[in-house]
């Protein structure tokens, strides 16, 4: 045992005015109790609907380094397992995706399984008789995630049994969500094609900090999104030429610090929060022939108007997960180790909606997501950088002070500048909260 | 040239790959057909470039924004600049068409890229579908294909 199990203080003492210490990224100890206790206490992002549309359908995923399985029942529900036979432990699913029909069937010694989970069957079941097998925890089949919520697709689990409700934890927060549905015409999205995966040396929270850091594109991104702005200055076309669509979407990030000051950044109760309050990068995209005119059929001139209207930039959901509603888009930071994460980038289809959204989507993960991307390029070095630079014992603690104000409040809803770092703070006191919910009642 | 022997087509490859190798950046531009396209699919026997992620889709405009972002004083992930070497095995011609004009490689390689104490190796297949513009050969589509597409990779920052 190290110095912050089984010591809450120690923990709390990591978190002070606009500074937190640097062992929230390099403990090794420290990142064991968050995969206990904060992954374990918060609602996290296990997949969506569309990647399991019919009965026997799965994915595995893992939350807080636990092998799960989301598959659906016969019944229509989907459900949560934990990819371990009961048996002697072997993952019964290996496939990132696929069916596995009525029943989950163990490769090695054949315990078959219901897909919720239930036990089926035992091969040459006699072995059993008198054993006292029904009263062991093996019978009682794969362990099911009880906390499971599937919001308008988006399956969220809470591996805790007992703890913060989903509509709770989430609040107003699930209005960037909610924008995100409703700009498909019928409501509706669907996932389109595997996700690109990015492994990073660095540890996870860095890049839910960098999600809502407007003072870093200018800086970090002066290399990818200055050169396609210089490119496309030296092309000398008239104002308002058409744009292509890997200028209208990488320029952007070029932009100077007045104009992500403006966007604004609303901070939501347990580290939650989203940059572009008043529009941002993705405010200006040219328009695609026919959608509007579908919105506005499915949801009328003032409703249609409403939801594109609202072009929020990047939305957090804490602890690890960021959401693009604009561009349909959403990203999850999946903690390995103190200093690896693996990020998977996923695209979504608005269902009804033209074609020519989801390639603008497509293009978009593929220049800024992707482990070829030059923009991810800027963004891995920083934080790889700032990984191996934390080791130095120079200093302890790192630094979020920007627009800090002592009286800021842990757990408010506000609408601060776009270049305040309160949403960062806001993730810390979130942090420190679900760290602590389960420690404090186990010691009591 | 007005139609290019089976070595042509070879050399053309494997000329292609000392390019980057070498790093000769500007002279790989060169090798271009207009309106042409260098792809790296994310998914196993990707058929869609558009309405699915890809690693890279790149027309002539993001080809040369690599290059010269390469080279800028800011590039932060390329201080100090990466290395990379290709090993190719020879080029299979799959088609040489004189009425369309159209020739086609398919090339397995190893690609090596290296940074600092960081190297890694991925096995690709490449697909280069070139045209005669004026009596040279130009790239109308590269596909490279990695044998592990699906996998998570750290940053990939040159050109395979």
């Amino acid at each position: 045992m190290g110095k912050y199990t089984n010591n809450p203080q120690a923990i709390a003492a990591l978190i002070r005015n606009g500074e937190v210490h640097r062992d929230l990224y390099i403990d090794e100890e420290l990142f064991n109790l968050e995969m206990k206790h904060l992954f374990a206490n918060t609602w996290i992002y296990a997949g969506h609907e569309s990647q399991v549309p019919n009965e026997g359908d799965f994915i595995t995923t893992e939350i807080a380094r636990q092998p799960l399985i989301m598959i659906r029942h016969g019944d229509g529900e989907i459900y949560l397992l934990h990819n371990r036979c009961m048996h002697k432990g072997v993952k019964v699913l290996a496939d990132r995706c696929g069916n596995t029909g009525k029943r989950l069937r163990c490769p090695y010694h054949a315990w078959s399984y219901r897909t919720d989970g239930r036990l089926l069957s035992l091969p040459f079941q006699k072995g059993y008789e008198g054993t006292g097998f029904e009263d062991s925890e093996a019978a009682a089949g794969l362990p099911r995630v009880k906390a499971v919520k599937n919001y308008r697709g988006f399956v969220f689990a809470r591996l805790s049994e007992h703890g913060i409700g989903f509509e709770k934890f989430f609040g107003d927060a699930l209005s960037s969500l909610d924008n995100m549905i409703d700009r498909s015409p019928e409501g509706r999205l669907e996932v389109a094609g595997p996700p690109l995966r990015y492994m990073h040396k660095c540890n996870w929270k860095m890049l839910v900090e960098n999600q809502t850091d407007a003072c870093h594109p200018m800086v970090a991104h002066e290399s990818s999104a200055g050169t396609v702005a210089q490119m496309w200055k030296e092309l000398d076309m008239p104002e308002d030429a058409p744009k292509p669509m890997a200028v209208e979407v990488v320029v952007p990030f070029t932009s100077p610090y007045e104009f992500y000051d403006k966007m604004g950044i609303r901070v939501w109760p347990n580290g939650h929060g989203h940059t572009g309050v008043h529009g941002g990068i993705h405010s200006n995209y040219s328009s695609i022939p026919g959608y509007y005119e579908k919105m506005v059929a499915a949801y009328g001139e003032n409703r249609a108007q409403a939801i594109l209207g609202e072009n929020r930039h990047n939305t957090v959901y804490f602890p690890n997960v960021m959401l693009k509603g604009p561009i349909q888009l959403l990203r999850v930071f999946t903690p390995l180790a103190a200093d690896r994460t693996q990020v998977d980038s996923y695209i979504y289809r608005l269902v009804g909606a033209p074609d020519m959204l989801l390639a603008r989507t497509a293009m978009y993960n593929r220049l800024i997501n992707a482990p070829t991307s030059v923009v991810g390029h800027d963004d891995l070095e920083m934080y790889e950088r700032a990984q191996e630079g934390l080791l130095s014992d120079g200093a302890d603690w790192v630094n979020f002070q920007r627009l800090y104000q002592p009286d800021e409040g842990t757990e408010v809803t506000a609408e601060v500048h776009g270049t305040s770092e309160q949403q960062m703070r806001n993730q810390f006191y979130a942090w420190k909260k679900f760290m602590l919910a389960s420690m404090e009642k186990a010691a009591a | 040239m007005s139609f290019p022997a089976r070595e042509d087509l070879i050399e053309f490859v494997y000329d292609e790959a000392r390019l980057l190798d070498d790093q000769q950046f500007e002279e790989w531009l060169g090798l271009w057909a207009p309106d042409s396209h260098y792809w790296m699919p994310l998914e196993y026997k990707q058929t869609d470039p558009d309405l699915v992620t890809s690693l890279l889709y790149e027309d002539e405009f993001l080809r040369k924004m690599r290059v010269h972002r390469l080279t800028g004083q800011r590039t932060f992930s390329q201080q100090p600049r990466s290395r990379c070497s290709h090993v190719l095995n020879r080029p299979r011609i799959v088609t040489m068409s004189e009425d369309r004009q159209e020739f086609v490689t398919e090339t397995r390689f190893h690609y090596v890229e290296t940074r600092l104490d960081d190297q890694f190796l991925l096995a690709a297949t490449s697909r280069h579908e070139l045209v005669l513009i004026d009596g040279a050969l130009k790239i109308k589509l590269k596909r490279v294909d990695l044998l592990n597409c699906d996998a998570s990779f750290g940053n990939i920052q040159l050109f395979l």
